[in-house]
C-alpha cells in the first residue's frame, strides 16, 4: 500500500472523551464454532474507525451484534454511557445505531423518499402521509450529503452506490450517532468510493462515530483515524492509523507475512477470444478487443460503464444487437450460454450468491453442476463419480470445507468463490471470464485467487477479468482495457498503466483512442 | 391512480431526468389507462355490431354483476400486494351467501342490515382463521387458502346439503337491492365505487397502506425496517374475508337462488381481474382502482360475448386468453420500464 495515499487527518482529542458505543468482552458462538471471543471495541464521536480482518475473523458477527440481529452470549454493550441490550433491529435503531450494508435491502417498488421514511413517514391531518414534507426532507438530506438524488423516483434501478446513499440518508433521518458500514466500497467504482468518503467525512465532522469495514487497506488508511484488527474471532489490536504501515496491518490480520507479488511474464499465444464491434442498444457500443492464450486482460471502468454487460453478452446471457464474438475462430451465436460453454467459454459472474451458485445445494453438486455431462452413464449421474470429481477439484483449489455434502451457505465468501471457480475450471475452458473475482474476499484468499488466475494463464487459458479494484487490475493484467459509458476508451499495457491513468480514462479526463 | 411512482415535481434533482421521469410515470399510469382503452374499444366494437349492447338495462346488469367482483378484487388486491394470495374467497362467498339468505327462512322479518352483518361476520371469521394460519403458523398463504377453499366449500356442502335457497323465500326488499338505481346507475355500483375509491386512498395515503406495498416489495427489508408485517398481512386477509362475506350477501340478493356451488371458481376470476388490472402478482405495486377496472372489463367481455351470441362455451377460453394477454403486456411494460430506469440512473460516479 502506498504511503502517499494516506491522508494526514486532525484527530479530535479522544483520550479523555467517553466513547459513544463500547462493546466489551463480547463472545458469540454458533454451535461449536466461536465466531467471536472476548472482543472489545470502542467507538468515539467524530472518529472513523476501521475494522479489518480476513473473512471468518468475526467482522460480520460483530456487525450483526451491533445491528441487533444477534445477541452476544457474553459481554456487555454500553451506548451513551448506559448498558444496553439490543433485542432486535428496532432496538438497535432506537439506540442510534445504523448499519449500512454492502448491498442494502430496499423496497424497489417504493419511492426513494419512502425507502428512507418507511414506517415513519411524516404525517399531516387525519394521520395521512405527507408526501410533500417527506420528499422535501429527503431532498434536504441529499443536499447535505451533496448527492443529487431525486426523492420522488422509485428505487428500482438505483445503482448500489446510490442505494448506499439512500441508506445513509435513512441513518441521518434517524439521527443515528453510530454508523456501521459493512464493506460499503466492495461494489463501488473508484469515483463512487471518493464520493462515499466525502459523505463519511461529513458524518464524522457532524460528530457521528463511524465503523468502517473494508478489505482495501488503502481505504482504511485514507479514511480512518483508528483501526481495529480481528483474527479468528479474536481481538488482535486497536491502534491509530498514523503510526501504522500496510505491512503491519496485514501481518496483524493474517498472523504472518504475505509474500510480495512479482508479476510474471507469460508466454502469450494466439488470439482465442475475439470480440468485434459488439453493440447492445443503450448499454454498450462498438466494443472490440481480443484476448490471447496465456494472457490476462482486465476490463476496468466505473460501475455502470457497461463492463459486466459486455461480459454477459459475450457469454450469451444477454443478447447483443450487433457485432460478433469468436472463440478459437468459431463465431458464437447470440444469447446461448450453452453454445458459449461448448465453444470453451467459462464465466464466473459478479454476484456469486445469486448468479454463481445454488446456495441451498451441496458443495459437491455446485462443483459438478457445469460438468454433469461427463459424469453420466446411460443418462444417470453416477454418485460415486460425482463425489470423486468434486473432491478432486475442491482439493485442487484448496477449498476449506467441512463435508462436501454441506450446503454452500456453510462456506465463507472466499471459499464460495473458489467453488464457483472450481465449477468452471473443471470444464477446462480455453477462455475464462471473471467478473469481480475477489469482491468481499479476504486478503489471503484474494492472493490465492490471483495466483490461480495467473497459473491458468500460464497454462494457456485466455483470461478476461472485470474488476473495480484498481490494485487488482494493475497486479493481474497484461493489458488493461478501460470502459466509460458503454464505450472502450483506452487500452494500456501493464507497464504503462497506473491508478491515475486508469481513473483519468474511466472518468473521461483523458481521451485515448481504443486500439 | 398508481401508487408506486409519485409524479411530484418541484424536487431539486428534477432537471434533465424530468422528461424521462414523466415518460416513465405516464407508462405507469397507462397500466390503468390501457384497461380503460381496451374497455372503450370493446364497448364500441360490440355496440356497432349489436346496438342492444348499449341498452340501459344491459349496462345496469353489467355494473351490478361487476360490484360483486370489484368488491372481491378489492380484498384480493390488498392480499396480493403483500406477496400473498387468497384462494378462499369463492368458497367464503358461497358460504356467506347461503347462510345469510337462509336467515330469512329461519327468522322471517329479520332486518336486512342484520343479514349483511351476518355475512360480514362469516367473512371475518374465515379471514381470521386464514390470517392466523398464515401469519402465526407461517404456512404459505397459497397452501392455507387452497386448503380453506376446499374446507369452507365442504362446510358449505354439509350445511346446504342437496337443497337450495330460492328467490321466493327471500323478502322483496332484499331482492330489490340490486335493482335500485340513482339517475339510472345502480346504487350498488355507486356504493362499491365509493368503497374502492376509499380503499385506493387508504393504500396511497396511510402508513399502514404504504406498508402493504413495502411488505410485498421486499418482505425481508420490511421486517428489518420494523414494519409489523404479521399484523399487516393478517389485516389484509381480514379485509379480504370481510369483503367476500359482504359480497356473498350481495350475490344472494342478485341471484336469489343459492345452492352449494355458489361462487365456485370466483377466486380465479378475481385474481384474473386483479392481474389484468395491473396489480403485480408478486406484490409491491398496483392499485385497487386498476383491479376494479379489471373486474369491470371481465364482466363486460362476458356480457359482450353473450350479446354477440357467442357460445358460452367460449367464455372461459376467452377470459383465459385475455389474462395471458394482460400478463404479457405487463411483463413487456416492466421490461421496458427497467431499461428506461437503467438509462435514467444518475451515475454518482459519472
Amino acid at each position: 500500500m502506498p504511503e502517499a495515499s494516506r491522508h494526514a487527518q486532525l484527530l479530535p482529542p479522544m483520550t479523555e472523551q467517553q466513547p459513544i458505543l463500547s462493546l466489551e468482552h463480547a463472545s458469540k458462538a454458533f454451535g461449536a464454532i466461536h465466531a467471536l471471543e472476548d472482543v472489545s471495541i470502542h467507538l468515539h464521536g467524530g472518529e472513523v474507525q476501521g475494522l479489518v480482518g480476513e473473512n471468518g475473523a468475526g467482522k460480520s458477527t460483530l456487525v450483526k451484534i451491533l445491528a441487533g440481529v444477534h445477541l452476544p452470549d457474553r459481554g456487555r454493550l454500553v451506548v451513551d454511557g448506559r448498558e444496553t441490550v439490543l433485542s432486535g433491529p428496532s432496538a438497535a435503531r432506537a439506540s442510534g445505531i445504523a448499519i449500512i450494508y454492502q448491498e442494502p435491502v430496499q423496497f424497489p417498488d417504493l419511492s426513494v423518499a419512502e425507502n428512507i421514511f418507511v414506517g415513519r413517514q411524516p404525517l399531516r391531518s387525519g394521520r395521512r402521509v405527507d408526501r410533500g414534507a417527506m420528499n422535501a426532507e429527503a431532498a434536504r438530506i441529499f443536499e447535505r450529503l451533496g448527492v443529487p438524488l431525486d426523492p420522488a423516483r422509485i428505487a428500482r434501478g438505483l445503482s448500489i452506490a446510490e442505494q448506499q446513499i439512500v441508506e445513509i440518508a435513512k441513518a441521518l433521518s434517524l439521527d443515528a450517532k453510530v454508523i456501521v458500514m459493512d464493506e460499503p466500497t466492495a461494489a463501488l467504482s473508484a469515483v463512487e468510493v471518493q464520493r462515499l468518503f466525502r459523505v463519511v467525512e461529513t458524518l464524522r465532522a457532524d460528530g457521528a462515530a463511524v465503523l468502517f469495514i473494508s478489505h482495501r487497506l488503502e481505504e482504511v488508511f485514507g479514511l480512518c483515524q483508528r483501526v481495529t484488527v480481528l483474527r479468528d474471532g479474536r481481538y488482535v489490536m486497536s491502534r491509530e492509523t498514523a503510526g501504522l504501515t500496510a505491512e503491519d496491518l496485514v501481518r496483524a490480520m493474517v498472523g504472518r507475512e504475505l509474500e510480495e507479488h512479482v508479476p510474471q511474464e507469460q508466454a502469450i499465444g494466439q488470439a482465442v477470444l475475439r470480440v468485434e464491434r459488439l453493440t447492445r442498444e443503450g448499454v454498450f457500443v462498438d466494443v472490440s478487443f481480443e484476448v490471447r492464450a496465456g494472457e490476462i486482460v482486465a476490463l476496468a471502468g466505473l460501475v455502470g460503464a457497461g463492463r459486466s454487460e459486455v461480459a454477459c453478452a459475450i457469454f450469451g446471457i444477454d443478447r447483443f444487437d450487433a457485432g460478433s464474438v469468436t472463440v478459437n475462430g468459431n463465431a458464437l451465436r447470440r444469447s446461448s450460454p450453452t453454445r458459449a460453454m461448448a465453444a470453451g467459454l467459462a464465466f464466473v459472474p459478479e454476484d456469486r450468491r445469486q448468479q454463481g451458485l445454488v446456495m441451498d445445494m451441496s458443495i459437491a453438486r455446485n462443483i459438478t453442476l457445469a460438468s454433469l455431462g461427463g459424469l453420466r452413464r446411460v443418462g444417470l449421474i453416477r454418485r460415486a463419480a460425482e463425489r470423486r470429481f468434486a473432491r478432486d477439484w475442491a482439493l485442487r483449489l484448496q477449498v476449506k470445507y467441512g463435508r462436501l455434502t454441506q450446503p454452500m451457505t456453510s462456506l465463507s465468501g472466499g471459499n464460495q468463490q473458489k467453488v464457483v471457480l472450481a465449477k468452471w475450471l473443471a470444464r477446462r475452458p480455453s477462455v475464462l471470464i471473471v467478473d469481480e473475482p475477489t469482491r468481499g474476499i479476504d486478503v489471503a484468499t484474494k492472493a490465492e485467487v490471483h495466483r490461480l488466475l495467473e497459473e491458468l494463464a500460464g497454462e494457456g487459458v485466455a483470461v478476461l477479468v472485470v474488476s473495480s479494484e484498481l490494485p487488482e487490475v494493475l497486479r493481474l493484467a497484461n493489458r488493461i482495457l478501460v470502459m466509460r459509458e458503454g464505450r472502450l476508451v483506452a487500452e494500456f499495457a501493464h507497464a504503462e498503466a497506473s491508478e491515475e491513468t486508469i481513473v483519468a480514462a474511466a472518468t473521461g479526463q483523458l481521451e485515448v483512442a481504443a486500439a | 391512480m398508481t401508487v408506486t411512482a409519485e409524479p411530484r415535481a418541484g424536487s431539486p434533482a428534477a432537471g434533465v431526468a424530468g422528461d424521462a421521469r414523466r415518460l416513465v410515470d405516464l407508462v405507469f399510469r397507462v397500466r390503468e389507462f390501457g384497461i380503460v382503452a381496451v374497455l372503450a374499444l370493446l364497448v364500441l366494437v360490440t355496440a356497432s355490431i349489436e346496438p342492444r349492447f348499449l341498452h340501459l338495462t344491459n349496462i345496469q346488469f353489467i355494473l351490478v354483476d361487476t360490484t360483486v367482483f370489484a368488491l372481491l378484487a378489492l380484498g384480493e388486491t390488498m392480499v396480493v400486494l403483500t406477496r400473498n394470495v387468497d384462494l378462499s374467497i369463492g368458497s367464503v362467498l358461497g358460504l356467506s351467501a347461503f347462510l345469510s339468505a337462509d336467515l330469512f327462512g329461519h327468522h322471517p322479518g329479520i332486518p336486512i342490515p342484520l343479514v349483511f352483518l351476518a355475512g360480514l361476520g362469516i367473512g371475518l371469521a374465515c379471514g381470521v382463521a386464514i390470517g392466523f394460519l398464515t401469519v402465526v403458523g407461517q404456512v404459505p398463504s397459497l397452501v392455507v387458502t387452497l386448503a380453506a377453499l376446499y374446507v369452507i366449500r365442504g362446510i358449505d356442502v354439509l350445511v346446504v346439503g342437496g337443497g337450495q335457497v330460492v328467490a321466493s323465500s327471500l323478502p322483496n326488499a332484499f331482492i330489490e337491492i340490486p335493482k335500485k338505481t340513482l339517475l339510472g346507475i345502480p346504487i350498488l355500483a355507486v356504493i362499491v365505487a365509493v368503497v374502492v375509491a376509499a380503499g385506493a386512498y387508504y393504500l396511497r395515503s396511510f402508513r399502514s397502506g404504504r406498508e402493504l406495498y413495502a411488505i410485498g416489495s421486499n418482505p425481508d427489508a420490511a421486517r428489518l425496517a420494523g414494519i409489523p408485517s404479521g399484523r399487516r398481512v393478517f389485516g389484509a386477509f381480514l379485509v379480504s374475508g370481510a369483503v367476500a362475506g359482504i359480497a356473498g350477501v350481495l350475490y344472494a340478493a342478485r341471484y336469489g337462488t343459492i345452492d352449494s356451488t355458489a361462487g365456485s371458481g370466483y377466486e380465479l376470476q378475481v385474481i384474473a381481474a386483479v392481474v389484468v388490472g395491473g396489480v403485480a402478482i408478486f406484490g409491491g405495486s398496483g392499485s385497487v382502482v386498476g383491479a376494479a377496472f379489471g373486474a369491470l372489463l371481465l364482466q363486460t367481455i362476458l356480457s359482450a360475448l353473450y350479446v354477440l351470441g357467442v357460445s358460452p362455451f367460449w367464455n372461459q377460453a376467452i377470459a383465459g386468453a385475455l389474462l395471458l394477454g394482460a400478463i404479457a403486456l405487463d411483463r413487456g411494460i416492466s421490461l421496458k420500464l427497467a431499461s428506461m430506469l437503467r438509462k435514467r440512473r444518475t451515475h454518482l460516479g459519472a
